[in-house]
């Protein structure tokens, strides 16, 4: 099967697309929720089950602590105090554990073990995915149900000393608070000082309930030397000391008769035999947790600590407080601690515990009535209600009490398979879904890399070998293989797989495409391997590649390689202003090379000056500025260091990354209030500028519509206050929504996109003419450039104008005048489009996203539009590229008629390399410490950005579609 | 003749290297507390004040520059001051370049003005030496298979070779490892530096490896009908330009 290389191109983005969603699919799993952001309430607790109709008991079970002390240091392992080093280095909190009346438990972390996530499971219970994080993208403060805030919401008052983590993600939770920062890894002494200062008068108040206190100091001295370090020995005596403070502080205020306090230490997460965190071995999420309170009953000697899950210490400390469970979480409650209650309450306790797990697995999985712990709850709670029955008869015997443990037997048992259940589903990764995905990704890549000589020849077209393919022996053979390596991965696995719950037809097409493409992919790469099919003369396009080649080589491979680390992807946008600088001066370069000529050269750079009488007056003949061609050799030296120029101004108007974000720059002081006046200056300018930069090649009807677009945009930011008018007076003005304004824009937008549409409709189906096409694309684009304009900040505009000024210069000067083929040419605007994407104050962490794109001009938050709104303008910049570039190509059409595909082919070749080896990346590193904060989100820009690249392919091939219908 | 050729740029080569070293060392005697990083500034000074001096007296004593054409004493004096006037007008280009690839405009200026002086002095000084003040030999020798001589190949990779340590230097900045040798501009004058040294020695290797590049004949040279014809003398062209934006140097030599 013979097919033209957009087309080609387009297929293989399309079915990247869908290897990149079960791949995302398998890498987040989604995440358990009965609801976002609803929290559970006190009248909303069941009442004690009882069979018969009596008056129900719904009596709030009271609290059972006082006050609540939580220490909590970051990176303790089990064995620091557990093990030998527990012994020599925390004699106090040793001797408690071994003699005092305490109970010790071995507490397992969940993956990832870094501090956030941790954090947010001590206090939701549940297990937090890089999901939730997307989920709140506009606030860092934790918006799910958290015990946190039910404390709050049950007035009691909360004080927190330690890392400033928990100040964002609970602000205006904490009636008193001093964050420390955990920016300084190398300082593990003032970060500790800095939490323990206030404790001595913080203990002698006590207008307090709930102290927690969350230690740095041995989190960084694991990351400096180690959990052997002679450092951790110190650190652990200091922090034994502390807890010897506090207790003695709490047993002194115990006053007769009122409720006992508890004091509880704990770790987020362990620290690995290296002392760093992140991932899943057995140090790493091994930590302790001891309960210390006079309730308890005193122990005798040393018992080997049991194990539990670290989640189960919400469900704990919410009973224990008196204060219902928090909706989400999946933890179990720990039993010993309500040991010393009366039968009745703990059973109160467990059915209160198992009615929230049941009513987080009703929400979160379809068939939750078949599950094994579901089951057991409910009969549970039946003979829970005939036990009360009988208690509240008044029957003492032996028979009851027997009873009554059995019931408790059964809760304990429900319990744990409910809370299994859940955490299966949860912070896992379905290496499934996730190998399959990358498979068919890679699969894609590699046709695509294969294809590439007859993709990028002058006819432009691939030959398939699709009907041998499917007809071949080793394709049927390689689906029943795959076919029984999935019944096999799906019986065997305890996961649950998101492929192994598709329906069996599904599985089958599945399998059948996949092994198609490979049966593909092998017979191309036999053809190509074989002796005498190769064509002649292609050895030549190897010798001469030029600097620019190889920087455009270097570049694009450097660039993927950069990918492994992390603290390039934080910095990507240095990457690519690098890069973009490097590759203006290569160009600059090359116009002296070809301005300055060479004599000894070979003649094909003499050929520059028959070009100048070609066809290109006769495509375009309103759209050229005029130039002489005298001055036309200045204004070619002149234009890469306008570029350069533009560049450098673009990157001080917006910083971003991690490192340097903080440095003051442009953007900011023109936000600010006394610079209005300068704001409106510019973004007027950067309006006129784009307007005159634009309408050179738009009909007389697009070109109004553009100008009064246009003033609306300026109207709009003046409507939002923004910008001023320079009539309106500076103060006492009533700000609006702009709904009308921006409405007013979007009528024009439309518009212009709609008289573009007509003018390649026309061109394709009544008069096959080229200029009326170029014509109809140009308005297409101006339209995206209106619709930009209306988006993007005003302190922004000036990209915009600058994206259009050196898109202007550099195809009259650069590319045309330069004769850089199709490939260079793509490849430029590629990088092009990254560096804006940049410039814009786009960076690869989520929280730079500009939300406030998704609600111009409409009146309240509607979903689809204002995700949209928000997609196109934070991809404004590779998006303007990508349309300036299927302009480009088509109004160059006369000098090669395969340009547009090849520009296609090398659009998706450019986005899919770094996708793939991104994705081959990331499955490497999934237990890396910064998976969550740097790797995570980088996936979902380069997934997002892949969507954005195959519409814009899919639009290119739409374009060369007419072409060859033409021809 | 060649491996003669070749066994003097060696022992030249040898012989800046070496000054690079003893630039290195000779302020540990001087200086109070000096180290690479901690006083930068001061050895990025006495590299280049080094090699400068070592490569004017090299190649002064080899006598490569190239042949004058007059012995007056005010040519001399010209030249020595066209020479220095090219030098600092590198050192501005250098620190014009960088600022452009991101360096900070006001702030640590000096640091970036003193990367710019290492360069020139490990670039533009060598092509001075070698070449003389005059813009159509650098554009000679830096056009494609324009080297005529081991020294224009020589300068070719030296210079490719600073620059292009100077240009990789600068990736390990945005790493997050909080290194002293990260601080600007200390990986990318130390990359520069590197790079030089390797160029010392590649130059020879390839010299000596790749024997056809001076087999070639000299064939039409920029040198006589230079560039003057692309600044619209020639008259397949035929648009001259105001004589105001005539480049000097055009008019001062070959028009």
């Amino acid at each position: 099967m013979k097919i033209r290389s957009s087309v080609f191109a387009s297929l293989c983005l399309i079915f990247e697309i869908f290897g990149i969603a079960l791949f995302l699919r398998g890498f987040f799993p989604v995440p358990v929720k009965s609801s976002f952001s609803s929290k559970s309430k006190l009248s909303d607790l069941p009442a004690e089950p009882l069979t018969g109709n009596s008056p129900n008991s719904s009596k709030v079970p009271a609290s059972l602590f006082r006050r609540v002390v939580i220490v909590v240091i970051d990176a303790l392992r089990e064995d620091f105090v557990f093990g030998p080093k527990g012994q020599q280095y925390m004699p106090y909190t040793r001797n408690l554990v071994e003699r005092g009346s305490s109970l010790s438990f071995v507490a397992k972390a969940r993956p990832p073990t870094v501090t956030m996530p941790r954090i947010k499971a001590l206090t939701t219970g549940s297990i937090p995915g890089f999901i939730d994080v997307v989920m709140n993208l506009n606030s860092p403060a934790l918006l799910e149900d958290n015990i946190i805030w039910q404390a709050k919401a049950a007035g009691k008052r909360i004080i927190f000393y330690g890392d400033d983590t928990w100040v964002r993600l609970f602000p205006k939770h904490f009636m008193e608070y001093d964050g420390t920062t955990s920016f300084f890894v190398s300082d593990y002494t003032e970060v500790d000082n800095n939490v323990t200062r206030h404790l001595d008068s913080t203990l002698k108040r006590d207008d307090w309930d709930i102290l927690i206190l969350h230690y740095l100091g041995l989190d960084h001295i694991g990351h400096l030397s180690g959990p052997h370090s002679s450092l951790v020995g110190p650190k652990l005596l200091e922090m034994d000391h502390i807890l010897k403070r506090i207790h003695a502080s709490l047993i002194s205020r115990e006053t007769e008769g009122s409720l006992p306090n508890l004091l509880v230490l704990c770790g987020d997460h362990g620290m690995s035999e290296t002392g760093s965190h992140g991932g899943s071995s057995e140090p790493e999420i091994s930590t302790p947790m001891v309960l210390i309170s006079p309730a308890f009953r005193r122990k005798a000697g040393m018992e080997t600590p049991s194990t539990v899950e670290q989640v189960d210490l919400v469900p704990t400390l919410a009973l224990g407080l008196g204060l219902p469970i928090s909706q989400n979480s999946v933890g179990r409650l720990i039993q010993p601690v309500f040991q010393g209650t009366s039968l009745r309450d703990q059973l109160r306790f467990l059915h209160l515990n198992g009615f929230q797990l049941s009513c987080l697995l009703k929400d979160s999985m379809p068939a939750f009535e078949k599950e094994e712990g579901y089951e057991q709850f409910r009969v549970a709670e039946k003979s829970h209600g005939s036990w009360m029955k009988l208690y509240l008869e008044g029957n003492t015997s032996e028979v009851l009490s027997n009873m009554g443990r059995k019931v408790l037997k059964q809760y304990l048992e429900a319990l744990q398979a409910m809370s299994a259940a859940l955490s299966r589903q949860l912070g896992k990764y379905d290496m499934y879904s996730m190998v399959v995905g990358m498979v068919l990704v890679l699969q894609v890549l590699l046709l695509l890399l294969i294809a590439m000589p007859e993709a990028l020849s002058n006819s432009a077209e691939v030959e398939l070998p699709l009907a041998s393919a499917l007809l071949s022996l080793p394709f049927y053979l390689l689906c029943l293989l795959c076919c029984s390596v999935h019944v096999l991965v799906c019986t065997s696995a305890e996961a649950s797989c998101y492929l192994c719950g598709l329906s069996w037809g599904l599985v089958l097409v599945a399998t059948a495409f996949s092994c198609g493409l490979l049966c593909m992919l092998l017979s191309l790469a036999n053809q190509k391997m074989s002796p005498g099919s190769r064509p002649a003369g292609k050895s030549s396009g190897d010798s001469c590649f030029s600097e620019l080649d190889i920087l455009l080589l270097i570049g694009t491979v450097g660039h993927v390689i950069s990918l492994g680390s992390s603290s390039f992807i934080e910095e990507e946008h240095q990457t690519w202003y690098f890069l973009l600088n490097t590759l203006c001066l290569a160009v600059f370069q090359d116009v002296c090379r070809k301005y300055f000529r060479e004599r000894r050269g070979t003649g094909d750079e003499g050929s520059y000056l028959p070009s100048k009488e070609g066809p290109p007056a006769s495509l375009s003949p309103a759209g050229e500025l005029s130039v002489g061609a005298g001055s036309e050799k200045w204004l070619a030296l002149a234009t890469p260091l306008l570029t350069l120029a533009c560049c450098r101004v673009l990157r001080s108007l917006n910083q971003t990354g991690v490192q340097w974000a903080h440095l003051p720059d442009l953007g900011h002081w023109l936000n600010s209030q006394e610079h209005k006046a300068e704001l409106s200056l510019l973004a007027a300018a950067s309006l006129v500028l784009m307007f005159f930069l634009v309408q050179r090649r738009c009909s007389l009807v697009s070109k109004i519509a553009l100008a009064l677009g246009l003033l609306g945009v300026y109207s709009y930011r003046a409507a939002v206050g923004n910008v001023l008018f320079p009539w309106q007076p500076k103060e006492g003005r009533d700000l609006s929504k702009g709904t009308v304004e921006a409405r007013f824009v979007y009528i024009f937008v439309l518009g212009i996109l709609f008289t573009g549409a007509k003018d390649l409709l026309r061109s394709q189906v009544i008069s096959a003419d080229v200029r009326l096409k170029s014509r109809g694309l140009w308005e297409v684009y101006s339209g995206v450039v209106l619709l930009c304009a209306l988006l993007l900040r005003p302190h922004n505009l000036p990209v915009l104008a600058c994206c259009l000024l050196i898109q202007t210069v550099m195809a009259q000067f650069i590319w045309k005048e330069l004769q850089y083929d199709a490939a260079q040419t793509t490849i430029m605007h590629y990088w092009f489009g990254q560096a804006f994407f940049y410039f814009q104050g786009n960076s690869n962490n989520i929280a730079t996203v500009d939300i406030s794109a998704g609600f111009v001009g409409l009146e309240s938050y509607v979903e689809i539009p204002a995700v949209f709104l928000t997609a196109f303008s934070t991809y404004a910049g590779p998006l303007l590229w990508a349309c300036h570039l299927v302009c480009y190509l088509t109004s160059e059409h006369h000098r090669s008629a395969a340009s547009l595909g090849h520009g296609c082919y090398c659009f998706a070749l450019l986005r899919s390399i770094p996708v793939v080896a991104y994705i081959l990346l990331i499955t490497a590193l999934r237990y890396h410490l910064f998976i969550w904060s740097v790797f995570s989100p980088k996936l979902l820009y380069e997934a997002m950005h892949m969507l954005v690249t195959t519409i814009v392919c899919v639009f290119f091939t739409a374009m060369d579609q007419n072409h060859t219908s033409r021809s | 003749m060649r491996d003669l050729e070749i066994k003097g740029m060696v022992s030249a080569h040898a012989i800046i290297a070496s000054s690079i070293f003893v630039a290195t060392v000779m302020p540990l005697f001087f200086v109070d507390n000096f180290s690479i990083y901690g006083t930068h500034l001061t050895w990025l000074y006495s590299v280049s004040g080094s090699v400068s001096v070592v490569n004017i007296t090299v190649f002064w004593l080899l006598g490569i520059s190239p042949p004058t054409k007059k012995h007056t004493l005010s040519y001399k004096v010209s030249r020595a001051v066209r020479s220095c006037l090219y030098f600092i007008l590198s050192c501005l280009l250098f620190h014009a370049v960088v600022v452009l690839y991101g360096a900070p405009l006001l702030e640590s200026a000096l640091e970036t003005f003193s990367l710019a002086v290492l360069l020139s002095s490990l670039t533009t000084l060598r092509c001075l030496c070698v070449l003389g003040p005059s813009v159509q030999a650098w554009i000679r020798v830096f056009s494609r298979e324009g080297a005529m001589s081991v020294w224009d190949t020589s300068l070719q990779i030296t210079t490719a070779c600073s620059v292009i340590g100077a240009w990789l230097g600068a990736f390990p900045i945005p790493l997050d490892w909080d290194r002293p040798w990260q601080v600007w501009p200390i990986s990318c004058s130390l990359g520069a530096t590197f790079g030089f040294l390797t160029g010392l020695v590649i130059a020879p290797a390839w010299i000596h490896w790749h024997p056809e590049v001076l087999g070639r004949s000299p064939g039409p040279l920029l040198w006589e009908s230079g560039m003057c014809d692309t600044f619209g003398v020639r008259p397949s062209i035929g648009l001259p330009l105001p004589s105001s934006s005539r480049s000097p140097c055009c008019l001062s030599r070959c028009c």
